[in-house]
């Protein structure tokens, strides 16, 4: 009988936080500047220089840390992680080993088998490193060192995950707590949020964990989710065959669906970690830490049950708001100056998602003003403009972010709900079809579909559909 | 009087005064470099243009009245490890053989802004690891008072410059005894802060805990005059501190009475060269001549010092020296095949012995499996020993012993016995590893013609009451400097 197997998974995930300056230094954080521009002395390992802690990654770390029910180290420090690679211009990482900020907190997730808790062990900070570009051609790599000493987290859970679902669901946790706490917009595809899975197996109803792995270079939820099968069963296989899973780091490669051994762990350096000498302890004070608790912004569950309340919309409304903190905060601003909820939640639901799918876009992509989406939504609400025509406009303030009263007026776009010349249109129509009306009188009550469509083409599409039902049945019916 | 025989605030007075000028002072000390460099080799790097310039600048500021500092106008070297922006920076090493700043070392800046005028790098042990300046990769520097012996290190260029007045007074910079140990050896007086007074921003680092850079100067009045311009809070510094009191020339009264003096017979026994104890015991009859109340005192521990220094420091080494790869700037070797074997010829060529022992020492005591036997263990006996001399502090207001155990010994024989030269730091690495102020006051002339040195260590932040021994003990001695007319000729 083929034995039963159970998967144990753990993550580390790194968060790019959302600092506007770096961790040691003064220099920018933004994304795809020159090579080189956003450096100083500190940030390209210049001999002399000195790191100044950016208290505002602490910040951050703390309210992280608060928000995943960790217990914070209220005296934590920086350790040096010793290695040689020129990305990184010290040849050492200010990273935290023996004291990180937070440590031992949890994370509630939901799947198809209920609520589940995952442990994470410990959140650190730490510095990114400079990014290689090799030259195809030359015979030369070159290095930028405008992302060296951009500020991070590590997230390290307990292996309390079982299943890629759980994995997604818990990375998909973690990423609204941190959108939520603006200390980072978590985007997998720009490495914002990068993810390596710790995986092993072991027989079912064993206590003992299997040796693992850990899988490098996943940079999409589905990427993970097939990483981790693909780890799952080769180890499996590996088992059935009576070989051994030897501990190493691999690297995970999505096109081939397939991953290959980079280290294994003989190969693990001796990082030398110590304490960095240049930083003195970072004490955080109890008013402090309350301080930032007192900050703590409303988090997605609070969210989605305020909402059913204060706006009387469903839970599955709720749940899809609230599933963006984007989405969240342009549903409350929109609703705020129209005062309509469902509609709100309508047009957000409905069109935004399928046009943010059409353009492979996420909701943090989202440029319109809730401006623009109330106008639009009062534009339909008076009847000014019909359904269709107010799709119409909703693309363009989707796209550019128009003013709709603008757009409408200018491109004529408005219902035309003048009853005298919309009967006249219909009368005329009734004349030129007169099969249909014998077939509506003679019971065929669908005719009347051809004859509402002749109409709005007649109307180029200005006419209340409402009213022209209206208005027919009455010619119709007399 | 000769004006290269003025001290420093001297000099700046009669330059404030109009007596002369700052560029003629420059001259005068840059004909001095020209004459004996030759022969004692004091520095890396020589600026003659850059200095005469900035001197032309700094005449300007003072006939304007916009510098009236102690230091304005006065010619000063700076040691090769504490970068300036466009001036060659080796650390006395070839791996930074072509290492040139884009900035300026928060230190230098607070002197140049000053009016002190930059001559040049002043040579040292190759990154700062040595007590006789012979690693430097650029040549041995010689004691002006006899070129067979050393200057002393690892600030044996700052020192010597002095004692050969190729500077008015330097910057040195002390780990475990690097500005103190030269100051004896080349008969000036040099002062390592508390630990966190003096910005470390530009310094490059050795034993980033231990590090601080401070004053070379013919007297003490020179020394607590650079102090003050030094003592300044640096935002750039993690660990630079906040001072309520930097007024250290208000300290410089000849006024010892009732102060407590403290001398550890730990400091005073086996291997302390007889005539260094004889100036060190003379010293305290005259302090005590002056009212200071002197006893001897068990300050235990010391022989543990050595140890903890020599792991603590080389572990810190092992990781501040990583970045000298080859990839950013420096020395790069010429032939190489792929990143690794770059990294290891670079580094292989580009360091000295000492350089690279240490490196290993430090990499060899932070090791998993070793790094609580030695790191942590050595981290716990410097808290001791902090907690050693805080017990004398409740008791005394300065403590007195010997800089070193010898005076100068001569070229050559110190790196024969690395662990024997490692020995001769033992009364100046406890200074660093407490994070206190010490100073080494020259006190006599030895059988052989060559200084000796006594030092004073203080509580922490206490600077001034250093100050204040140590210049009452100045004023008691007879003025005396070496005869460079001999260099070179």
């Amino acid at each position: 009988m083929a034995r039963e197997y159970e998967t144990v998974i753990g993550l580390e995930v790194h968060v790019e936080l959302a600092t506007k300056t770096k961790i040691f230094c003064g220099c920018s954080t933004e994304f795809g500047g020159a090579p080189n521009t956003h450096t100083c002395p500190v940030c390209t390992g210049m001999p002399g220089s000195l790191p100044v802690l950016n208290k505002q990654v602490v910040e951050y770390a703390m309210a992280v840390g608060l928000a995943t029910d960790c217990q914070i180290h209220q005296k934590c420090k920086f350790d040096r992680k010793n290695y040689f690679y020129p990305d990184n211009p010290q040849n050492y990482q200010i990273s935290q080993l023996y004291l990180p900020i937070c440590h031992d907190g949890w994370v509630e997730i939901e799947t198809e088998e209920g609520r589940k808790k995952i442990g994470i062990h410990e959140i650190h900070m730490e510095e990114d490193a400079g990014k290689l570009i090799h030259d195809e051609w030359g015979e030369c790599s070159l290095v930028d060192f405008n992302r060296s000493g951009v500020p991070l987290i590590e997230i390290v859970s307990e292996p309390d995950m079982r299943s890629a679902e759980e994995v997604i669901a818990y990375l998909d946790k973690l990423r609204l707590i941190i959108q939520y706490l603006g200390a980072s917009d978590c985007k997998l595809q720009e490495g914002s949020m990068r993810a390596d899975v710790n995986l092993s197996v072991r027989e079912k109803g064993s206590e003992v964990f299997g040796t693992r792995t850990e899988m490098k270079n996943l940079n999409s939820f589905k990427a993970i989710a097939r990483a981790i099968e693909g780890e799952k069963n080769r180890q499996i296989d590996l088992l059935e065959e009576g070989h051994a899973v030897i501990q190493e780091t691999r690297r995970w490669d999505d096109t081939k669906e397939s991953s290959y051994p980079m280290r294994s762990k003989e190969d693990a350096q001796d990082y030398r970690y110590f304490p960095d000498p240049d930083l003195v302890p970072i004490v955080i004070s109890d008013e402090w830490l309350d301080q930032i608790r007192g900050r703590q912004p409303e988090l997605r569950t609070e969210k989605l049950e305020r909402y059913k309340e204060e706006f009387d919309i469903p839970q599955y409304d709720a749940q899809i708001l609230t599933s963006s903190k984007k989405l969240a905060d342009i549903f409350e601003a929109t609703t705020a100056i129209c005062q309509k909820p469902k509609k709100v939640s309508n047009w957000l639901m409905g069109e935004t998602l399928r046009l943010l799918k059409e353009h492979s876009q996420e909701p943090e992509d989202l440029a319109f003003s809730p401006e623009n989406l109330a106008k639009l939504i009062s534009l339909t609400e008076e009847g000014t403009i019909n359904n269709k025509a107010a799709k119409e406009v909703f693309e363009q303030v989707f796209a550019e972010d128009i003013d709709p009263e603008v757009y409408v007026e200018e491109h004529g776009l408005k219902s035309v709900s003048d009853e005298g010349e919309l009967r006249r249109v219909i009368e005329e129509i009734v004349t030129a079809n007169p099969q249909s009306v014998a077939d509506y009188k003679s019971g065929k009550k669908k005719a009347i579909g051809f004859l509402v469509g002749q109409t709005m083409k007649a109307m180029k599409g200005k006419a209340d559909p409402g009213a022209v039902n209206k208005i027919l049945a009455e010619i119709l019916e007399k | 009087m000769d004006i290269l025989d003025l001290t420093a605030v001297r000099l700046s007075e009669k330059i404030k005064g109009g007596e002369l000028s700052a560029v003629e002072a420059t001259k005068a000390v840059l004909g001095q470099i020209s004459s004996v460099e030759d022969y004692y080799h004091c520095y890396v790097t020589v600026e003659e243009e850059k200095a005469l310039r900035q001197a032309e600048q700094v005449q300007e500021k003072i006939k304007a009245g916009e510098l009236s500092g102690p230091l304005a106008g006065v010619p000063v070297a700076i040691k090769d490890n504490i970068c300036t922006e466009g001036m060659r920076t080796t650390c006395s090493s070839r791996i930074l053989y072509n290492f040139i700043p884009t900035y300026t070392a928060t230190a230098a800046k607070a002197l140049k802004e000053a009016g002190a005028i930059v001559l040049g790098k002043a040579n040292m042990d190759e990154f700062a690891m040595g007590s006789t300046t012979e690693t430097s990769y650029y040549g041995v520097t010689k004691n002006p008072w006899n070129p067979e012996h050393v200057p002393g290190g690892s600030s044996g260029g700052s020192c010597a410059a002095v004692a050969a007045r190729e500077a008015f007074c330097a910057l040195g910079s002390d780990t475990g005894g690097s500005i103190r140990q030269p100051s004896s050896f080349c008969g000036v007086t040099g002062l390592k802060p508390t630990y966190g007074t003096v910005s470390r921003y530009g310094l490059i680092a050795y034993g980033s805990s231990l590090d601080q850079i401070g004053p070379v100067a013919k007297d003490v009045a020179d020394c607590a005059a650079l102090l003050e311009v030094l003592a300044v809070h640096d935002p750039k510094d993690s660990t630079s501190v906040r001072r309520e009191e930097t007024d250290f020339t208000a300290a410089l009264v000849q006024d010892v009475k009732g102060m407590r003096i403290g001398i550890p017979k730990d400091y005073m026994g086996e291997g302390l060269d007889p005539q260094v104890r004889e100036a060190v015991e003379q010293a305290a009859k005259v302090l005590e001549e002056q009212g200071a109340i002197v006893e001897g005192f068990d300050l235990s521990l010391v022989e543990y010092a050595i140890p903890a220094y020599y792991v603590i420091a080389s572990a810190e080494a092992s990781s501040n020296l990583s970045r000298f790869d080859g990839v950013k700037y420096g020395y790069r070797t010429e032939d190489y095949e792929g990143l690794h074997n770059m990294y290891k010829k670079t580094r292989s060529e580009g360091f000295g012995e000492e350089v690279k022992r240490r490196i290993m020492l430090g990499s060899f005591v932070l090791s998993s499996g070793y790094y609580d036997a030695y790191y942590l263990k050595a981290l716990r006996t410097k808290a001791l020993i902090k907690q050693a001399f805080d017990r004398a502090f409740e008791k005394y207001d300065v403590i007195l012993g010997p800089t070193a155990p010898t005076t100068a010994p001569r070229l050559g024989e110190s790196l024969k016995d690395p662990l024997q030269m490692y020995l001769g730091d033992i009364y100046t690495v406890s200074v660093n590893l407490a994070g206190l102020p010490g100073m080494s006051v020259p006190y006599g002339i030895d059988d052989k013609g060559l200084p000796i040195g006594v030092q004073f260590i203080g509580d922490a932040f206490q600077e001034n009451k250093v100050i204040r021994a140590g210049y009452a003990l100045e004023q008691t001695r007879e003025w005396q400097m070496p005869d460079t007319k001999k260099g070179g000729r």
